[in-house]
């Protein structure tokens, strides 16, 4: 069996955002770039479930659209311990043009599970996983916060309001993955470091579609007025607010 | 031409949350000269349904084969596919919750309908059609532009005021086509907790962080919320220390959410835990850290031990409530 993690390329968390050309696009300059923290999450359980697997999982592919400039951050999947790595030559403009080109990949490279983590730190699309699996006509799951394999049988928990569900489902398969899918995200070695420098990162041409949105311009939010401090002597001064003026309560 | 929406259902009912869809999208419709329909799917009474009218809804297609009585993605995809084609709907509406997300995307691949997802307002234009949404967790809007006839939007949760119309809506039964090789997903066993104020769903949320100090500090924390109908959140430490379960963190690997209130005690504001409840309409801070990056995202703060203002604040509130 061979998993297939989808990765994203993001600005680090703690990046000012900002944005350039008259605010039209997403300044990039001085941006720590990372895996996308849901993405890593779904590699490092990937990894567990090969190491588990005695033998029956053999290969793990991180898969990223993007252009030149995404290799650092595929080649951290790699040292986290990825097998090998595509980079799909292609600007990622929108989910569907994104998950279109993972389709025109996957169609001639199949894979039995396929995880995209449940949305990406930038543009909080939540839209590639569920989009891919349309694309090659198969089931997902959604939200899933546990992923096992036993005897065989895939089983996955998803998460709804109030709780979970504990699902099965036939390979081939996508999971969108969330909190809880692994605990923490692995951390690469000095040898997984060493060693995805001869890891294959093949590069392949975009074979997919166009975008059918487009992100035309941004802004930061209003600033927000000053917090009203209330004195810790007077707290019934708070209820009041709450109840009079904010009528919240 | 028509507006689609997708009502959840939850055990047979509607929620605050199904209005709101409706609601947003009779607003639309009704700038666009069009109507509404709402599609659910599972076990749903007429009169549950028909509750949908008095928030705009002029028809509403229920499928309620058997089959389609759990999610499975695949399937449910497909049959809110044909009832849009079957409407003619140029625009679909979904939530942006568990469900939404699991669906939108689907749909969106299966009619080749561009879709902006997480949205917070109607379209600020519909020509070219262009809308609101949040960007980087929280810290930006982007205006998208959706180029396609047909469309999706994702609702972001409390986003739009309820409207009430006093109308009533035709209930139709839909019987789509169902195709068992969508089926081979199956659920096996469900956990939910019950009898507990539902995060997703709550109007007044009440939090607590390091600053509490332990887990064994949460009973005021739980009589807050007793007192008003609130559900309890943690930020992300306190989940991972196991004072708390992790269906109460809130944050950007959390949950992302937006009650009209949402009290925040002993919480620093690191940006992580700010992305996720930043779209609340009112949020009160109560810090011993006068410099605490919290207070810059409140709109109320005290500057205080937690554990002297929560019998205080309790006691203020079951006068308010008495008066």
């Amino acid at each position: 069996m061979n998993i297939l993690v989808c990765i994203s390329n993001v600005p680090d968390t703690t990046t000012k955002i900002r944005f350039t050309d008259n605010d039209t696009a997403f300044d990039t300059s001085g941006v720590q770039w990372i895996i996308n923290p849901w993405d890593e999450l779904a590699l490092t359980r990937a990894l567990e479930l090969k190491e588990a697997s005695g033998g029956s999982i053999d290969k793990i592919t991180v898969i990223n659209v993007g252009p030149q400039s995404t290799e650092p951050t595929i080649r951290k999947a790699l040292a986290i311990g990825a097998d090998d790595a595509v980079r799909i030559d292609a600007e990622a403009t929108d989910g569907y043009s994104v998950a279109s080109h993972l389709a025109a990949y996957l169609r001639d490279n199949a894979y039995d599970i396929i995880l995209c983590g449940i949305d990406s730190s930038d543009y909080n699309g939540s839209l590639v996983g569920g989009m891919l699996a349309e694309f090659l006509d198969m089931p997902s799951v959604s939200s899933v916060s546990k992923l096992d394999i036993e005897g065989g049988e895939i089983k996955l928990n998803r998460e709804i309001d109030g709780g979970s569900e504990v699902l099965a489902t036939t390979t081939p398969f996508v999971a969108v993955v969330q909190k809880g899918i692994a605990l923490e995200p692995r951390i690469p070695s000095m040898r997984g470091i060493m060693m995805a420098r001869k890891k294959p990162l093949n590069v392949v041409p975009g074979a997919g579609e166009e975008a059918l949105t487009d992100f035309v311009s941004y802004e930061m939010p209003p600033a927000k007025a000053a917090c009203k401090m209330v004195d810790a002597e007077n707290v019934k001064e708070l209820v009041d607010l709450l109840h009079n003026e904010a009528k919240v309560i | 031409m028509s507006v689609l929406v997708y009502t959840e259902n939850w055990d047979g009912k509607f929620k605050k949350l199904s209005f709101e869809l409706v609601s947003y999208a009779k607003q639309i419709a009704a700038q666009s000269g069009t109507t509404v329909t709402a599609l659910s799917i599972g076990n749903v009474d007429e009169a549950e349904l028909k509750k949908l009218g008095n928030y705009g809804a002029d028809k509403v297609l229920s499928a309620s084969d058997e089959r389609l009585n759990v999610l499975i993605n695949k399937a449910y995809a497909s049959v809110i596919a044909e009832a849009a084609e079957k409407e003619n709907a140029q625009l679909i509406i979904f939530a942006n919750n568990f469900t939404g997300k699991a669906l939108a995307p689907r749909v969106s691949v299966k009619l080749k309908a561009g879709i902006a997802s997480g949205v917070n307002a109607v379209p600020s234009s519909f020509d070219p059609f262009t809308v609101s949404k949040k960007v980087f967790t929280g810290k930006a809007f982007a205006s998208v532009v959706i180029k396609t006839d047909k469309k999706i939007l994702t609702l972001f949760q409390n986003s739009v005021d309820i409207m009430e119309t006093g109308s009533e809506a035709a209930v139709e039964a839909f019987s789509p086509a169902l195709n068992d090789a969508d089926f081979a997903t199956k659920v096996l066993d469900v956990n939910k907790v019950t009898g507990k104020v539902l995060l997703t769903d709550a109007e007044v949320v009440v939090s607590g962080g390091r600053g509490m100090k332990a887990g064994d500090n949460w009973a005021p924390l739980e009589e807050l919320a007793g007192e008003l109908g609130a559900a309890l959140a943690c930020s992300r430490p306190v989940s991972d220390e196991g004072w708390r379960p992790h269906s109460e963190h809130v944050g950007q690997t959390g949950k992302i959410i937006a009650p009209n209130l949402y009290f925040a005690f002993g919480i620093s504001g690191a940006i992580q835990h700010l992305g996720g409840v930043s779209s609340s309409k009112c949020i009160v801070a109560v810090n011993t850290d006068k410099d605490a990056p919290i207070f810059e995202a409140a709109d109320y703060g005290i500057v205080g031990d937690a554990s002297k203002v929560l019998p205080e604040l309790i006691s203020g509130i079951k006068e308010m409530k008495n008066s």
